[in-house]
């Protein structure tokens, strides 16, 4: 009987937990993908790994730690790429290996053992607390509301640039507001998927949703729903399996890719 | 007439290097003024100006304010921008046209989706409308850009060589458009086709990091030297000719 009371809470978890990080990993993946940032999410994920090692290692919460390096990386590269100061794929290159190299040398010099490493690295269900999923599902009310309220702005932005600037003062604003959010997302997400993984959370069910819509409004909500058939699906087949759960969504997600682009093969052939 | 915005010593330049100097220009209502001059000249520049796109090194615009701001002008760029891989649709692009009218949340009402609609028709573009960008051709993404400039009703519109946008199909009914957008709206446009545009536009600025305003249509191979304006013109007369500018 506790047996199942526990089982029962463990479900719930992970499926808040899923559909949280769907609609999260849904309208951030969207944005990076149709703006092919994909490469500056990587990097956003990897530095946020520094804050991850002086979390540990001046013992608060490394979650928060990493929001912090994701969010101060991701607006230093946007910043940089708007001096054009220096090339943005090699600022992302240095931050990616920097924030790397800085959450090594912290966890090793935390005394004692550190045993929730690897749970960053490649994600784990087991090691996601209540605050995480509320964390999670505050996120994505946010997000939610701001994709709806800014539409059209952060549509024209990533559209044309140039063009929005010609009648908007806000572009930088909204510019850096948005991948502020991203960062977060990414996160917040690395305990689901971690830190080497989560960005294929991001960018494949985009990828997956693109294959059958040109329209953005409709990429965000099927990028939602594979994420979900995606993080669902991984879940209950790394419980049933005994399998990491990081590397099963993802596993899960390229599948459904793949089929989705027979699909997509088969039905455009059906149609002359 | 009221005036739409002044342009007072300004001086702009990048690097180090002078691209426009003691500029004064005023333009009013109404007004319908070919920009010409040399490629380098300024042209371009002096309309990123105007947009508040770029910072005058020194002087500066005042705008009318109860007519137009820098923000609220109808633009046409020179050069493709904008990413055409970009999952938006015709419609949603001739839509960000409006949003030079919108405030800091914008939503579009089923006013705003009708006039889109309707420039949509009357640039011959229905059956595309809900089209990825993608999708079309080269003609008729040039027509998608001009209605993004017009659908918002600005007074004032700004284009950069709109004559590179046009296909030959299309460019009667261009510019007698442009005639009559011109009762409601001021119009500046960059071009290097003075021959064409001659019969369109009110008067001549020429741009050759100075700017000479000259205000009648005609303009003659000798003012167009005297204005340090050194551009083919072509002139129509009983005898079609080219006069070129002389050897230096």
């Amino acid at each position: 009987m506790e047996e199942n009371i526990f089982q029962y809470g463990f479900i719930i978890k992970g499926l808040l937990g899923a559909i949280f990080a769907s609609i999260t990993a849904g309208l951030a993946g969207t944005y990076i993908v149709t703006r092919k940032m994909v490469f500056l999410s990587g990097g956003i994920t990897h530095a946020s790994f520094g804050g991850i090692g002086i979390g540990y290692f001046a013992g608060f919460n490394p979650i928060a730690g990493a929001a912090i390096f994701g969010i101060l990386s991701a607006l230093g590269v946007e910043y940089l790429a708007v001096k054009q100061k220096i090339r943005e794929d090699s600022a992302i290159g240095i931050l990616w290996a920097f924030g790397m190299a800085v959450g090594i040398i912290f966890i090793y010099l935390t005394p004692g053992y550190t045993p929730n490493l690897m749970s960053y690295l490649f994600g784990s269900i087991l090691t996601v607390t209540n605050a995480d999923i509320i964390a999670l599902g505050i996120l994505s009310a946010v997000l939610i509301l701001y994709f709806l309220i800014f539409y059209r702005t952060i549509l024209y932005i990533s559209f044309d640039e140039e063009f929005a600037r010609t009648y908007s003062s806000y572009v930088n604003i909204i510019k850096y507001l948005t991948t502020s959010l991203i960062a977060l997302t990414i996160v917040l997400n690395i305990r689901m998927a971690g830190v080497v993984l989560v960005i294929s959370l991001l960018t494949i069910p985009p990828n997956i949703a693109m294959l059958f819509t040109k329209v953005y409004s409709r990429i965000v909500v099927w990028s939602v729903v594979a994420a979900f058939a995606g993080t669902a699906g991984g879940y209950a087949i790394s419980y049933l399996a005994g399998i990491p759960v990081g590397a099963t969504i993802i596993f899960t997600l390229v599948l459904l890719w793949v089929a989705g682009k027979i699909v997509r093969k088969l039905t455009v052939k059906s149609t002359p | 007439m009221a005036y739409l915005f002044e342009i007072s010593s300004l001086s702009v330049s990048y690097n180090g290097s002078a691209v426009l100097e003691d500029v004064d220009f005023k333009v009013n209502e109404h007004d319908f003024v070919g920009v010409i001059g040399p490629n380098g000249g300024g042209k371009t520049t002096l309309l990123k100006v105007i947009l508040g796109l770029v910072k005058p090194f020194k002087g500066g615009i005042s705008f009318n304010s109860s007519l137009v701001s820098s923000k609220s002008i109808g633009y046409l760029p020179q050069l493709q921008t904008g990413d055409l891989s970009y999952p938006v649709t015709v419609k949603d692009v001739l839509l960000s046209g409006l949003m030079i009218r919108k405030s800091f949340v914008p939503a579009m009402s089923s006013a705003d989706r009708n006039r889109a609609s309707e420039v949509i028709e009357e640039l011959g573009l229905s059956e595309m409308a809900l089209s990825p960008l993608n999708e079309l051709s080269g003609g008729q993404l040039q027509r998608v850009f001009l209605g993004r400039a017009i659908i918002g009703d600005p007074k004032l519109l700004l284009l950069d060589e709109p004559g590179n946008f046009v296909d030959a199909n299309f460019e009667n009914d261009f510019y007698g458009k442009l005639r009559e957008l011109n009762d409601r709206m001021a119009i500046l446009m960059v071009s290097h086709d003075i021959g064409t545009i001659s019969s369109y536009v009110k008067s001549f600025a020429c741009v050759n990091k100075t700017l000479h305003y000259h205000p009648s249509s005609e303009i003659t191979n000798e003012q167009l030297l005297a204005y340090g304006c050194p551009i083919q013109l072509i002139t129509h007369g009983d005898v079609p000719h080219t006069v070129l500018k002389y050897h230096q």
